[in-house]
């Protein structure tokens, strides 16, 4: 009988995957600015502000890499992501669908679900180090790659099914979980930092300039690790969730939307999350690294309840979970646009069970940087795509929505845009050794043009063969 | 009842700032602090959900 009960419930889960969102179920600004504040001050962060210090970043690099990286990042939510959107109110893959064809979207959707599975693993990975500490577990370390001991993948496995559980019951739990969790968190994060300060040498005000950049970021890499710059801090801020912007993965949430303008409530996330909680990370991490003389172990668990104890551990747990929330989300709806008859909290538990089993590898964590850069990169052209699509295609007299319109499964404007853009990415990174942060905007112009270019001959021969 | 336990909360989040700036200044110890930070936790972990996210649908 329960059981019944919840399985009604479960399949009563609508999420609109292909039909735009209807007036009634449109949501405020508010629940936007929560789930952005909570999904991007996540358990990532305790990774990210730590791996910052790790590559030798400098103070005045940090501060204004991160100001103006964040900033660029908001502009495109706002700018590029929000009104496609409010156009269109459907899911990314639908929208995909009806430009590339349902071959190409599958294969996207491949790639995008299984980029979402190692990210939401990552963060269940750093949530992991934060369940362990009472049970004394043996934390990964830089160079760990494998699951170093049955009480890592204990760990994980727990942290990785009440995660699923949650995300398998839909958006709004998400999104109402996220709200009440995101202030405390929020607040968490930087009283454990500020608590800590005193430790690291800092008294006063006036002290902290001094501090930070003789004692946190001291601009050395510790060894084994590459030398961040400014550029590299700045295109990181900004590129740290191009597939969700400039990629366009967003438009699955920002569809909800009443307004284009509530793009820029990602600004709660990029400057409380991906500043603020950057910075903290880092404090923490510099004591760590201060009282461990550099200690390679790296667990962003043990990181926090060392500044603000038992709230601390919990708050790496809580901010894993919220972000592996909506992750794993987005992994379902990536999924489900292939079979569009499964149940979404099938879907979801199946994302789930892939997720739990990448969280058993700590080379998640330990390459966070470089694989958020990657999965940005792998995704970003079909953002390019789609805003070609929406506003010079037309301007070009050709027909948007290509595949729907002629109905084709494959659009090859879009495979050739997408195959060569990362083929030309490859070859600036292993001819010039181009590093992966920077590779993200001559992508986007060279994925544009070409899809521009393609699309123009593909469509003109139509035209002049008599086709259409 | 909804602005008591809105209260409630706000002491919560207050309890779990306010006395980190107390270590920094060098008035309370850092295991204090930690004590202070988990009792906001519960505070706002028990008051916040009976009052937000009421108007979210």
């Amino acid at each position: 009988m329960a059981k019944n009960k919840i399985t009604e419930q479960l399949d009563s889960v609508e999420e609109y995957e292909r039909r735009p969102v209807p007036e009634s179920k449109l949501k405020n600004w508010k629940s936007f600015l929560g789930m952005y504040a909570g999904e991007h001050t996540a358990g990532t962060e305790f990774v990210i502000g730590p791996l910052f210090v790790a590559h030798g970043a400098s103070a005045n690099d940090l501060i204004w890499g991160l100001l103006i990286g964040n900033i660029l990042a908001v502009l495109s939510w706002a700018f590029l992501t929000s009104p496609i959107a409010m156009k269109e109110r459907i899911t990314l893959y639908y929208l995909l669908e009806k430009i590339s064809g349902k071959k190409v979207t599958t294969v996207y959707n491949l790639v995008n679900a299984l980029m979402f599975c190692f990210l939401a693993g990552s963060m269940i990975a750093v949530s992991a180090t934060a369940v362990g500490i009472p049970f004394g577990l043996a934390m990964p370390t830089l160079n760990d790659w494998l699951p170093n001991s049955i009480g890592w993948i204990v760990a994980v496995v727990a942290v990785g099914g009440v995660t699923t559980i949650v995300a398998m019951f839909g958006y709004n739990l998400v999104s109402k979980f996220a709200n009440i969790a995101a202030p405390w968190m929020i607040l968490v994060f930087v009283a454990s930092a500020i608590a800590v300060l005193p430790e690291l040498g800092v008294h006063s005000f006036s002290d902290f300039w001094v501090r930070a950049n003789d004692t946190i970021w001291t601009g050395t890499p510790l060894e084994g690790q590459s030398q961040f710059t400014f550029w590299h801090i700045m295109f990181f801020a900004w590129f740290a969730n191009m597939a969700m912007h400039i990629g366009m993965a967003d438009l699955s949430i920002l569809r909800y939307a009443k307004k284009w303008y509530y793009g820029f409530n990602s600004g709660a996330g990029m400057f409380v999350g991906h500043y603020i909680a950057w910075m903290a990370s880092g404090i923490l991490y510099a004591l760590f690294l201060k009282e461990t003389s550099f200690s390679t172990e790296f667990a962003p668990g043990p990181i926090a309840y060392r500044g603000a104890g038992i709230a601390g551990a919990i708050v790496v747990v809580i901010a894993g979970w919220t972000t592996a929330n909506p992750t794993i989300y987005r992994a379902g709806l990536a999924l489900q646009a292939i079979r569009p008859n499964w149940k979404t909290w099938k879907v979801t538990l199946v994302v789930g069970v892939i997720t739990t089993v990448a969280s058993m590898f700590p080379a998640l964590v330990m390459k966070l940087l470089n694989f958020v850069a990657l999965y940005g990169l792998i995704l970003m052209p079909m953002g390019a795509v789609i805003i070609m699509d929406a506003y010079v295609i037309p301007k070009l007299k050709l027909k948007q929505y290509y595949a729907e319109t002629f109905n084709k499964s494959a659009n090859m404007a879009v495979v050739i845009a997408w195959g060569v853009t990362l083929l030309f990415s490859m070859w600036l990174n292993f001819s010039f050794g181009v590093e992966i942060f920077f590779l993200g905007l001559p992508g986007w112009f060279v994925a544009a043009a070409l899809y521009l270019i393609i699309s123009y001959f593909i469509q003109k021969n139509k035209t002049a063969g008599g086709i259409e | 009842m909804k602005t008591l336990l809105k209260l409630v909360s706000l002491i919560g989040l207050l309890a779990t700032i306010v006395p980190s700036f107390l270590v920094f200044a060098d008035i309370i110890t850092l295991d204090t602090n930690k004590l202070l930070m988990i009792v906001g936790t519960l505070l706002w972990f028990i008051s916040a959900p009976l009052w937000m996210n009421k108007k979210v649908e």
